[in-house]
């Protein structure tokens, strides 16, 4: 079996809510706090919610989306923003800048509607977090598969899905360390694939054990 | 759980790893090694009874088995103090504060008091509720961080009880609420801490069959028909007659049962006369069971709740609503007002089912009972939503991640 000349290292990540001074009580509000909340903002409502809200395969894909759903009741505008996919953005800013068009076509487009009181603010949050070693290491593929089966929801987030923004990359760190120091590009690429909207963490987990299953079997 | 030589079971940190997996408590675990030593303060009012003695009773030792030195220090004071304490918290929650304005010089002088008396010297103090907050007159240059925990709605103070407190609240270094809802503009950091239930307690710990039957035996309820259940104080803001009035709707379409159980009808006037009313107007149905339980009725309400078909929170204003998740815990399908904290634990449609009104309180139990599959998802939902957000081990969690943000320590 391939040793890796890098050891795949788990860490965790451990998150705080911040609470904001800003709120929406209607689109253009929405649309103005998009412009202006900070990036651990965006990533917060985004990035995180879907972590936050793993176990639901249904809704949640983005906080703005269900507030937009749940408190605006504007159905086909809560669509488009659930449907922009966080795997396709490796800049927070990119994200931002989507989400605003978004929200602002539909403001511009239905004026009035975008100016009707919701059920409820959207306060705008921040993710503060920091990261810890969790002491586990993998050096081949049959390691790999016995760390990712005992990784926490945290843990296996941090790694699977908010690792695009740190790594820039259309990629998480399994596939990353699966292709450079194992050479298994397919297995990386069948990793990647993996839809984060429709699996929960546990379903997902299982999934990988699955695919390097299959490879160990080869 | 270790048993000591005097037969009491003490939980210990592994205990929520055999429930919640091994691969959380070791996470907590590393996220803790950075604060081995460290020492932290809690301060707060009362040693027993109420919601954060509570949670300080389970969070202090999980802290501890951490490595975290962590001391809990509960203020003294007389019963005029308290009374004005009370007053503040009825006002803070947007009552009306008809006290003499000598009351804040009472305080302030029990807070001084408390200042001579308590050592106020870890690295991390944490102040819980308006009670105390003035003790941060003992910071002082390069002394350690000082952490406001409220754990009331301070949205809609009285202007001149805020106005009182707010200077103090600004001298932390951040402020806890447990929803953005609850929290004010502040020129200081607030974050967010959910309040938490434990697991392992007697009131949410897994019950055998045996002693769940013998509880409905007990109370001469039937555990074969379905049984809908709201667990409040008799108290007009917990609508104890709206729920009586929704369970009569549900009755003409399901042969059902009600339990109404809760306490306080004993120690509180007003309380029993809600009670006396809700008697009346359930008529000596036999199939509505009003209970007044004393306070050491944990095992008993855990009971009622697993026996439940359905759990009611039909709420005209609401804390958090620690029972809303108690009720989710144990994967109940819930229905319960969209007030105060419940819609950040009952999520529509997703973890529970929202209501405005009495009809619809009574339209949403009857989808459940013709949905029991529907029912089951979203008991199954609602505790993963627990599992995650509001149980003991998160909050202990939450607590680590601001005290390793303080000290800057590897920040994403």
């Amino acid at each position: 079996m391939k040793v890796a000349a890098q050891p795949f290292e788990f860490v965790t990540a451990t998150y705080l809510t911040r609470i904001g001074n800003q709120k929406a009580q209607n689109l253009f509000e929405l649309r103005q706090g998009l412009e202006t909340c900070s990036d651990a903002s965006i990533f917060y409502h985004t990035f995180q919610s879907l972590g936050r809200y793993h176990y639901l395969t249904q809704g949640f894909s983005s906080d703005f989306a269900q507030w937009v759903l749940a408190a605006c009741n504007r159905p086909s505008l809560a669509e488009e923003l659930a449907a922009l996919d966080i795997r396709d953005y490796i800049a927070v800013a990119d994200l931002r800048r989507d989400l605003d068009k978004i929200v602002g076509t539909y403001c511009s487009a239905r004026p009035e509607d975008a100016q009707q009181a919701s059920f409820e603010p959207f306060y705008f949050c921040e993710a503060i977090g920091v990261t810890a070693p969790l002491g586990l290491e993998a050096w081949n593929l049959e390691e790999f598969r016995r760390c990712i089966e005992m990784l926490s929801h945290a843990s296996f987030h941090f790694h699977f899905i908010s690792s695009r923004l740190r790594l820039q990359l259309r990629t998480n760190d399994f596939s990353l360390w699966l292709a450079d120091n194992l050479g298994l590009e397919s297995l990386a690429k069948q990793l990647n694939r993996i839809d984060i909207y429709t699996n929960t963490v546990e379903t997902a987990k299982a999934r990988i054990v699955a695919l390097v299953d299959k490879e160990l079997a080869a | 759980m270790t048993i000591t030589a005097q037969g009491i079971r003490l939980i210990r940190l592994d205990d929520y790893g055999q429930l919640l997996g091994e691969s959380e408590v070791a996470e907590l675990r590393a996220i803790a090694a950075p604060l081995r030593g460290r020492t932290v303060e809690m301060v707060n009012s009362t040693a027993v009874g109420g919601g954060v003695a509570e949670i300080l009773n389970r969070l202090v030792p999980v802290l501890e088995e951490l490595g975290l030195a962590v001391r809990w220090d509960v203020i003294t004071g007389g019963n005029d103090f308290f009374e004005i304490t009370k007053a503040f918290h009825n006002a803070l929650h947007g009552g009306d504060y008809k006290m003499p304005p000598e009351s804040f010089d009472v305080f302030l002088a029990y807070n001084e008091q408390n200042r001579a008396r308590l050592q106020l010297d870890a690295e991390f103090i944490v102040i819980h509720d308006p009670q105390p907050s003035a003790l941060i007159e003992a910071r002082r240059e390069g002394s350690g961080h000082w952490i406001w925990r409220c754990h009331i709605d301070l949205s809609h103070p009285h202007p001149a009880v805020w106005s009182f407190l707010e200077p103090y609240v600004l001298r932390y270094d951040g402020a806890l609420f447990s929803s953005p809802e609850f929290s004010r503009q502040l020129s200081i950091p607030q974050y967010l801490f959910y309040p938490c239930i434990d697991p392992l307690s007697e009131k949410n710990r897994d019950l055998e069959p045996e002693y769940v039957g013998s509880v409905l035996e007990h109370f001469a309820i039937d555990p074969k028909r379905p049984l809908l259940t709201q667990i409040s104080r008799f108290d007009r803001l917990k609508d104890p007659l709206g729920v009586l009035r929704a369970y009569q709707i549900v009755k003409r379409y399901f042969d059902c049962q009600l339990v109404l159980a809760g306490g306080g009808a004993a120690d509180d006037p007003e309380g029993g006369v809600v009670l006396e009313e809700v008697r009346q107007a359930a008529q000596g149905d036999p199939d509505v069971h009003i209970l007044d339980l004393p306070p050491w009725s944990a095992l008993e309400i855990n009971a009622l709740q697993q026996a439940s078909t359905i759990i009611i929170q039909k709420s005209l204003r609401e804390g958090f609503g620690l029972t809303v998740t108690e009720a989710l815990w144990k994967k109940k399908p819930t229905v319960a007002s969209a007030v105060g904290g419940i819609p950040t634990q009952v999520i529509h449609k997703h973890t529970g089912l929202l209501c405005h009104s009495v009809e619809g309180c009574a339209y949403q139990i009857r989808f459940l009972l013709s949905n029991p599959a529907i029912a089951e998802r979203l008991g199954e939902q609602g505790h993963q939503h627990v599992r995650e957000h509001f149980l003991i081990t998160s909050n202990a969690r939450r607590y680590l991640t601001l005290f390793l943000h303080l000290l800057d320590f590897r920040r994403i």
